[in-house]
């Protein structure tokens, strides 16, 4: 096991000269030794080169990897001592279940005894130990999965185990089984994990810590509760939260504050920025208040969508739509009328030029 | 696995009878023809005497007919166990992607543009002791070597010849097979630290098993009908040594006229691959078990 600190940068391309040709623009970053990671990001932005460069199977255009301050930048996998499980499962046709398990030990020469028990024990965790001597190849889709799952966990001296997107292809109620059963064995055998995914609630379940990424770059770095409370980068506001946060300009003069150029009247002890800002607020934050109560906004009620559990506005404040989460026992306003929405609370945010300022 | 009732409409078979007829038209009438005169000794158009299964056992007792089977067998299996093997080797040591990968292709695909005929004049020629380039270098080399004299060179020329020419084939199938393998085996590979060996073993091998097969029933049946090549070189010679099923077939039927023991034999001959082919198919998907694995992606 390791702590593992990246300091690098990353293009397929040589010799790159904007940002756009960077998949991964300069960053730092460290993974403590032990921790359950998420990457988080949308297709495309980085995640998953990030993680071939931990593994050893991409090597950064730029900079270094280090396993507990050794660098490991230009060391194969098997030098960095590494398990990776990937997107679609990888079995080994010939092999039966046992064998494919025992592989990644077999490899590396250990006695034949431990290698047995080790199996026997991650069949256990996994569910499959009655599919022991079945041949790998005739299962389903998920079942290889599985097998994918424990050949990375199959080794107990492994520096971190990385999941791209390991669960894509798995059923959604097996998907939350197995979820469940990675955080159990996390916890059972203390691996450093890092698990790659553009799903939030996957990312969110799963990790201690979330790496949110866009565009080659993380923007934040922190638990569920911080990235959902305070999103550092109106990217984090929009990507987290189903739906994500609501953006409204704004702009911060002499203590007072303009939204969508509408006067918004001040609570006490309320303090704002100056200047242009971006005001972002949640849909589960926004709440409708009586008209003209400080903090507020006029906005018109364009579509009530029923979600099952709560009701769900889209309303129009100047120009702007915005998203609002109504608990299952407020009163719904009718389409087309007037409401007020608060728009100023403590869980407000103010960002500019993306990044959170207050 | 889904259970949804698959409708029933028989009019689906009209849309079959368009290959009924062709095949039809195109193998079993032809073939029938050649069952007419395995039953029948024709001596001239207007005289012809049904002799049931006579040419047949006839055929049956030919001991030149069985040294030609033997014979046959043994460059069929020759040739797989040279083929197949040096074919893998040759895609594995093929560049994956670039302009090296086309320019390869290429120049592997060379030999297969050849037609059969000149592939036999250009060995003919390449053997020969005062003008060839490899009969006179092993000449010089102190190997007394001569296709048309001995045998066993003959024999082992016809071989190398069909290696030449046929290889490539077996190259460019096992190459396809190759590509086809996904990035992230290689990966997982790596990743679970396989050696080159377990690589080859334990992914490459057998997600090249569907093309594999394929090119060994190919280069199986084309070879067991083996003809121009060893007629251009050596035309059967020397004695019968490189004379193999088809060219002594065209000899009965064609030099000698014996148009009912050939037709009989044509048959067996039909019937040999055909078994042959079944046993090979069997023996290698049993290779893997009959699993087929379902795609993904």
């Amino acid at each position: 096991m390791a702590r593992i600190e990246l300091d690098l940068a990353h293009a397929y391309k040589p010799d790159p000269k904007s940002d756009a040709d960077y998949a991964l623009l300069p960053l730092k970053m460290t993974f403590r030794d032990g921790g359950a990671y998420a990457l988080l990001g949308p297709s495309g932005c980085g995640k998953t080169t990030m993680l071939n460069i931990m593994s050893g199977l991409v090597v950064p255009s730029q900079g270094s990897v280090k396993f507990d301050e050794r660098d490991v930048t230009r060391s194969s996998p098997q030098e960095r001592n590494i398990a990776q499980v990937f997107q679609f499962p990888v079995i080994y046709d010939t092999m039966t279940v046992a064998e494919n398990l025992a592989f990644p030990l077999k490899n590396r020469g250990v006695p034949a005894e431990q290698i047995r028990q080790r199996v026997g024990q991650i069949a256990e965790m996994l569910e499959m130990s009655h599919q022991l001597d079945m041949r790998a190849a005739g299962l389903s889709a998920d079942q290889k999965q599985k097998i994918s799952l424990g050949r990375g966990l199959v080794r107990s001296d492994v520096s971190a185990v990385l999941f791209d997107e390991p669960l894509t292809v798995i059923d959604p109620h097996l998907k939350w089984q197995l979820r469940r059963k990675l955080k159990q064995i996390h916890h059972e055998l203390k691996l450093t994990l890092i698990y790659v995914t553009h799903d939030q609630v996957e990312a969110l379940t799963f990790a201690d810590e979330v790496v949110v990424m866009t565009r080659g770059k993380a923007v934040q770095v922190g638990s569920a509760d911080a990235l959902f409370e305070r999103p550092a980068h109106t990217f984090v506001g929009h990507f987290i939260g189903s739906p994500g946060m609501n953006f409204l300009s704004a702009q911060g003069e002499n203590g007072q504050l303009r939204v969508q150029s509408l006067e918004v009247a001040m609570p006490d002890g309320v303090s704002v920025p100056k200047g242009e800002l971006k005001l972002g607020i949640r849909p589960e934050y926004l709440r409708m208040t009586q008209p003209h109560a400080a903090g507020s906004v006029p906005a018109q009620v364009r579509q009530v969508q029923d979600i099952g559990t709560y009701q769900l506005l889209t309303c129009d404040v100047a120009g702007v739509l915005v998203k609002v989460r109504l608990a299952a026992d407020m009163p719904v306003p009718p389409v087309g009328s007037q409401v007020w929405l608060r728009v100023l609370g403590q869980h407000t945010c103010f960002y500019r030029n993306e990044e959170l300022v207050a | 696995m889904s259970t949804t009732q698959k409708p029933v409409n028989q009019k689906a078979w009209w849309l079959v009878l368009p290959v009924l007829l062709c095949v039809a038209f195109s193998a079993i009438l032809p073939l029938m023809t050649v069952v007419n005169y395995s039953v029948q000794d024709i001596i001239s158009p207007e005289r012809r005497v049904f002799v049931g299964t006579e040419w047949f056992a006839s055929v049956m007792r030919d001991t030149e007919l069985h040294g030609a089977l033997w014979r046959q067998l043994q460059f069929s299996l020759a040739v797989l166990a040279f083929e197949i093997p040096l074919g893998i080797a040759l895609a594995l040591s093929m560049p994956a992607q670039g302009w090296k990968a086309s320019a390869v292709l290429v120049v592997v695909a060379l030999s297969l543009l050849i037609p059969w005929n000149v592939v036999g004049t250009i060995w003919q020629i390449y053997g020969r002791a005062d003008i060839g380039l490899l009969g006179h270098t092993l000449q010089a080399l102190g190997f007394d070597y001569s296709y048309t004299g001995d045998p066993l060179h003959a024999w082992i020329t016809v071989l190398v010849m069909d290696v030449w020419h046929w290889t490539p084939l077996v190259a460019l199938l096992a190459y396809a097979g190759l590509r086809s393998i996904p990035d992230a085996y290689y990966q997982a590979a790596r990743i679970d630290g396989a050696s080159k060996l377990a690589v080859f073993r334990y992914i490459q091998l057998p997600k090249m098993r569907d093309v594999l097969m394929i090119a060994v029933l190919l280069r199986f049946m084309d070879s067991f009908m083996i003809y121009t090549e060893p007629f251009v070189l050596t035309g059967g010679g020397p004695g019968t040594a490189t004379t193999f099923l088809s060219q002594y077939l065209t000899q009965k039927a064609v030099g000698q006229f014996d148009l009912g023991p050939a037709a009989a034999f044509s048959l067996i001959y039909f019937l040999i691959i055909l078994l042959l082919c079944f046993v090979l198919y069997n023996w290698m998907q049993s290779l893997g078990a009959a699993t087929k694995e379902p795609t993904h992606d």
